[in-house]
């Protein structure tokens, strides 16, 4: 029985420490798995964006938009937006700041995993995340909605970059937010509540044109108005582009936008990112 | 440093702010052995022990756990060590063989997963998921995840706070298990029965300063203190006089009484005699 209690001896000291992609990928996996295991991430962050695409298009999705484009359409493109959103960005900031105040981040800190590798986890579970998401929508919006995939190259391109843009920009911001929930309990609503609000402002929960002016502006500033712009520039037919207030798709600007929030995000999580809750 | 020292702490000083949390810490503690920092609430152990571990930065002294300055311990120093912290609610959506496996991944020479369970005593919740565990079961489970590195250090900071008096013998079960096995363990706890059961030299700390250290039957100078000697006269009354000289007064009675003594009782101060007047606890 003693063996089993006996601490290293001083000739295996040598032994390498493992890489720090190697763990990340095991964070990658562990994270993953927790995702798909815990109900209230399932029902709420990955499954809610599907339940109010079909409640929404049920509700208005037979109406014509504009010639050849449905309402059903217009709403399956923002809400892979906010599926998106909801996947990084939502999602890191209650897990994270659940993490913190339950104090399994300082845990991982007292362990010799570098902390590399816990971000590199994180990406891959956002990443999985997002994907498996955005399939779940669009199979949605394809089978209720007359969604058609792209056929051009060109518009899976910009699908590709609003894509990877919109999930990194999101899940740094998420990563940046989740210090501000005082609490484990505190994290949800805190993190939930603008998330919501924005996606009024931003056209996922209702056509971007009939969202006044200056809620119009303010999304302007924020990733999800441009998100949402982009892949219904991706899944609509090309004259949907006349519903857009601009008229105008606005690829330039939806990149600039996004990067800037990358490179916000990203400054915002090394300077305030804290392995521990404040005492 | 020597090999034998696995902890040096001089001049240890830490503030927040107004308040001073730590004043002027100096501890040695030898490799192999079992130390128990002891002291109440907000007296300073918890931050002592953070500065230790690396978790906090020292404003004043010199500190070297394991040869090295935690301020600046890379992941080969956080190898070596061990930290048991108490998980507050639950972890991750994940079974207690999972989570003790992917810790163990994070080491160069860990446990088997397996071992460490069976250590704990926590085999038969291999395959259950630790949100569904007790909460005396969650702390086995903190308890596994610290020393499934196989470190020659282990922090066990406040270990038993909520344990029923069965989960409490067989945590101090394990330490003993583990100290047998040559690990150097720092404990900090407010129970003094713990520290006595447990500990080969204990550091009382109170207001941020260590008040007294020794092994645990000298605390203080308790086995140079004075003693009482009691015992109850041929009349039935009842007579106790403290001496420093009970083995001479004990045989005088003996003589007196022609053999047994009567209600004979020798006691020195407790540990917690000790414990409340160095902490300024006592009346």
């Amino acid at each position: 029985m003693t063996d089993l209690a006996a601490p290293v001896r001083a000739g295996s000291l040598t032994d390498p420490l493992p890489s720090v992609w190697r763990l990340g990928l095991g964070r990658g996996g562990v994270e993953v798995k927790a995702f798909f295991r815990e109900k209230m991430a399932v029902a709420f962050i990955f499954g809610l964006p599907s339940i109010l695409l079909i409640l929404l298009g049920s509700i208005f999705g037979g109406q014509a938009a504009a010639a050849g484009v449905t309402v059903g359409q217009l709403f399956t493109a923002g809400m892979i937006a906010g599926g998106i959103m909801a996947s990084s960005f939502q999602y890191l900031g209650i897990s994270i700041a659940t993490e913190r105040e339950t104090g399994m981040l300082k845990r991982l800190f007292g362990t010799p995993m570098p902390r590399a590798s816990y971000f590199i986890g994180k990406l891959i579970q956002v990443l999985v995340c997002t994907v498996a998401e955005t399939v779940l929508l669009i199979a949605v919006g394809m089978l209720f909605y007359h969604l058609r995939l792209p056929t051009q190259p060109g518009r899976w391109w910009t699908f590709a970059w609003i894509f990877l843009l919109g999930s990194a920009a999101c899940g740094l911001i998420g990563i940046a937010c989740s210090s501000v929930p005082r609490s484990a309990a505190a994290a949800a609503p805190v993190i939930t509540l603008p998330f919501t609000v924005l996606q009024f402002m931003s056209g996922v929960y209702v056509p971007f044109s009939s969202v006044p002016p200056w809620m119009r502006d303010v999304a302007s500033v924020f990733p999800l108005k441009w998100m949402s712009q982009g892949l219904r520039s991706v899944f609509l037919p090309a004259q949907a582009v006349t519903l857009e207030p601009s008229h105008s798709w606005q690829h330039g600007e939806t990149a600039l936008v996004l990067t800037g929030w990358i490179a916000a995000g990203l400054v915002l999580c090394i300077t305030t990112f804290r392995w521990q809750s404040r005492t | 440093m020597g090999e034998d020292t696995a902890v040096r702490v001089a001049g240890l000083r830490k503030s927040y702010g107004a308040l001073t949390a730590v004043d002027g810490i100096d501890l040695e503690i030898g490799t192999g052995e079992v130390f128990a920092l002891l002291g109440p609430n907000g007296a300073g152990k918890t931050t002592t022990v953070e500065i230790l571990e690396g978790f906090r930065h020292r404003d004043k002294g010199t500190v070297a756990v394991l040869g090295t300055d935690p301020a600046h311990g890379g992941r080969d120093w956080r190898a070596r060590i061990g930290i048991v912290l108490q998980l507050a609610g639950t972890g991750p959506e994940l079974t207690v063989l999972e989570m003790v496996r992917h810790f163990a991944t994070f080491y160069p020479r860990p446990r088997r997963p397996g071992d460490v369970l069976e250590l704990v005593g926590l085999s038969e919740k291999a395959t259950s998921r630790i949100s569904r565990l007790s909460g005396g079961q969650i702390r086995r489970l903190d308890v596994a995840l610290g020393i499934v590195g196989q470190p020659e250090l282990l922090f066990l900071d406040e270990p038993t706070t909520g344990f029923d008096p069965e989960a409490r013998r067989q945590f101090w079960e394990l330490v003993r298990r583990l100290r047998e096995g040559g690990t150097t363990i720092l404990l900090t706890t407010h129970y003094l029965d713990e520290a006595e059961a447990l500990a080969d030299r204990i550091a009382v700390i109170a207001s941020g300063r260590i008040v007294a250290s020794g092994d645990p039957a000298s605390l203080g100078g308790r086995s140079a203190a004075a003693a009482r000697v009691g015992w109850d006269e041929p009349g039935g009354e009842r007579t106790v006089v403290e001496t420093t000289m009970p083995t001479e007064l004990v045989t005088e009675l003996a003589r007196r009484f022609g053999g047994e003594v009567p209600g004979l009782t020798v006691t020195r101060p407790t540990l917690e005699d000790v414990y409340l007047t160095l902490t300024g606890g006592g009346s």
